[in-house]
């Protein structure tokens, strides 16, 4: 007789459970020591509460009725509960903010795809920061939360989630054009948006800029090669200051799913493992929505995958 | 390969080409050749297997990049992999065939509001047939999908063929094309960004 539990999700027993409470606590550690307090949220929220941070996030949520009928949403990620808690708790607080989490959320999986139902995240954002300097603080603090947690190896990729679309558009290209092309381009089938740029009978050096873009990726050398992009020239010379700029990739053809991200945009890597690690990003608009006009970015890992490349670093060595 | 970069190599249709292109970079392929048993050749960075379990290897980066059939990622549509380049050859059409008398596809669809498919590509066929808007059922097979019409299992196929001889063969015909399949090359994600200068080097001298 099997007693299942739904794909996605795990049972985790002790010698596992030790080691991924070890990465938490050292990755909870070095956010307190950054003056990143540790904040806790309800894992069920209202869901129309929910919906005023994403409208798209609304069909990868579960959803449950309390006694009188509301519906209830189990949380997707901790940035939208977050944006919540500063516009209400925080309402009359001086920024800069800064808040860090070792929380779980969960999302809808595509039966069969392997992605997880439900996961641990460890993450940070800093809120009332506008531009670089906001960026720079939080990228250099998720790379010194993953070395506190064993990893030595990672990286952070970095690019401009607005970069194409923009281009697009000063190149003429007609609104109901965009999606399909910027599709391809989450999706990285650069032959199936090479043949949708050549469709467009664009002038060659546009055609070509289209085409390269999503190609340009390493140091800071490749931003040389694109137009627009002086705010990433501007987050580099600051992660330079900050000595993690040898960790960073710049990576112009990087695009995020989630809806509420309006600028640069972030992504995790270690070399030992083929998936990405966690991501974030600039979402100056998010607060906004629940009442407080903030700038704010953010960035979380999650803690399972940070112990398989762990794990997979040790095998290495 | 010597700059550190592992590839999956399909065996099969693909094979012998993909070799070619190999030999065309410097690698030295001639044990792959000669061995068909040995699976793994770490000191040239080559691993071979069929080509459908390609994008599996390279979506976990076990492979850094892979070679295969575009049919096998629309088929694996899910799969974390970027598409980096058409690499022209193991051209092949994906169609839609059934037997060469009248027309049971359209008999079916009239009759019985639904049409029967047997196919290799499930995902593939249907998403075809809701496309375009006709009720499919979808039967996937392992084997020979020729020999499903002629049983009276299905009323028409989705399959690839190159030439048509072998649906000729077993009196069918194409009914309608769905899409062209050629080589691809594929890439891990994280080793785009993380092996960045080696992965283009090797697509400019492959678009080359």
């Amino acid at each position: 007789m099997t007693h299942p539990i739904p794909p996605g999700s795990r049972d985790v027993l002790p010698e596992e459970m030790r080691e991924l409470r070890a990465i938490g606590d050292r990755m909870r550690a070095a956010f307190e020591g950054a003056g990143y307090g540790e904040v806790h949220t309800p894992a069920l929220e209202y869901e129309e509460v929910l919906l005023r941070g994403d409208e798209r996030a609304a069909g990868a949520r579960y959803r449950t009725f309390d006694e009188q009928g509301a519906v209830l949403a189990l949380r997707s990620d901790m940035t939208i509960p977050i944006a919540r808690v500063v516009a209400t708790r925080y309402a009359g607080a001086e920024p800069p903010l800064r808040f860090s989490y070792v929380a779980r959320a969960w999302r809808a999986t595509d039966r069969g795809a392997g992605e997880p139902r439900e996961f641990l995240q460890a993450g940070i954002e800093l809120i009332g920061v506008p531009g670089t300097e906001g960026e720079a603080e939080v990228i250099a603090l998720t790379i010194e939360g993953l070395n506190a947690a064993g990893l030595r190896r990672h990286r952070v990729g970095v690019g401009d989630g607005a970069l194409y679309r923009t281009l697009l558009a000063s190149f003429g290209v007609a609104e109901e054009a965009h999606l399909p092309m910027l599709e391809a381009l989450s999706r990285r089938d650069l032959v199936d948006l090479e043949h949708q740029v050549d469709a467009l009978a664009l002038a060659d050096r546009d055609r070509d800029l289209l085409v390269r873009l999503p190609q340009l990726r390493g140091g800071p050398e490749i931003l040389d090669e694109a137009p627009g992009v002086g705010g990433l020239r501007t987050l580099h010379d600051q992660l330079e200051a900050r000595g993690v700029a040898d960790r960073v990739i710049f990576d112009l053809g990087l695009v995020r799913e989630l809806g509420y991200y309006t600028g640069p945009v972030f992504e995790v890597y270690d070399p030992a493992v083929g998936f990405t690690l966690g991501g974030g990003g600039r979402y100056d608009n998010l607060i906004g929505r629940f009442g407080r006009d903030l700038p704010a970015c953010g960035l979380a890992v999650d803690v399972q995958r940070v112990h398989l490349a762990q794990a997979a670093e040790e095998a290495l060595a | 390969m010597s700059d550190g970069l592992t590839i999956a190599v399909p065996r099969g249709a693909l094979f012998d080409r993909t070799l070619d292109l190999l030999d065309g970079l410097g690698v030295d392929t001639s044990e792959v050749r000669s061995n068909d048993r040995k699976l793994l050749f770490a000191d040239i960075g080559v691993v071979t297997m069929r080509p459908t379990d390609v994008p599996t290897y390279v979506e976990h980066g076990s492979a850094d990049i892979g070679i295969t059939g575009k049919d096998v990622l629309m088929e694996q549509s899910e799969r974390k992999v970027y598409e980096l380049l058409d690499l022209g050859y193991g051209a092949c059409e994906m169609v839609v065939a059934a037997p060469d008398h009248g027309d049971p596809i359209g008999d079916a669809l009239r009759r019985l509001g639904r049409v029967r498919i047997a196919t290799k590509y499930p995902r593939v066929a249907a998403e075809h047939f809701a496309r375009t808007g006709r009720q499919a059922e979808i039967v996937e097979v392992k084997g020979s999908v020729e020999l499903a019409p002629l049983t009276g299992l299905v009323d028409g196929i989705v399959d690839l063929t190159a030439t048509g001889k072998t649906l000729a063969e077993n009196s069918l015909k194409v009914v309608e094309q769905i899409a062209t399949s050629t080589a691809r090359l594929i890439a891990n994600p994280v080793a785009h960004k993380l092996k960045a200068e080696q992965i283009d080097v090797m697509t400019e001298r492959l678009r080359g």
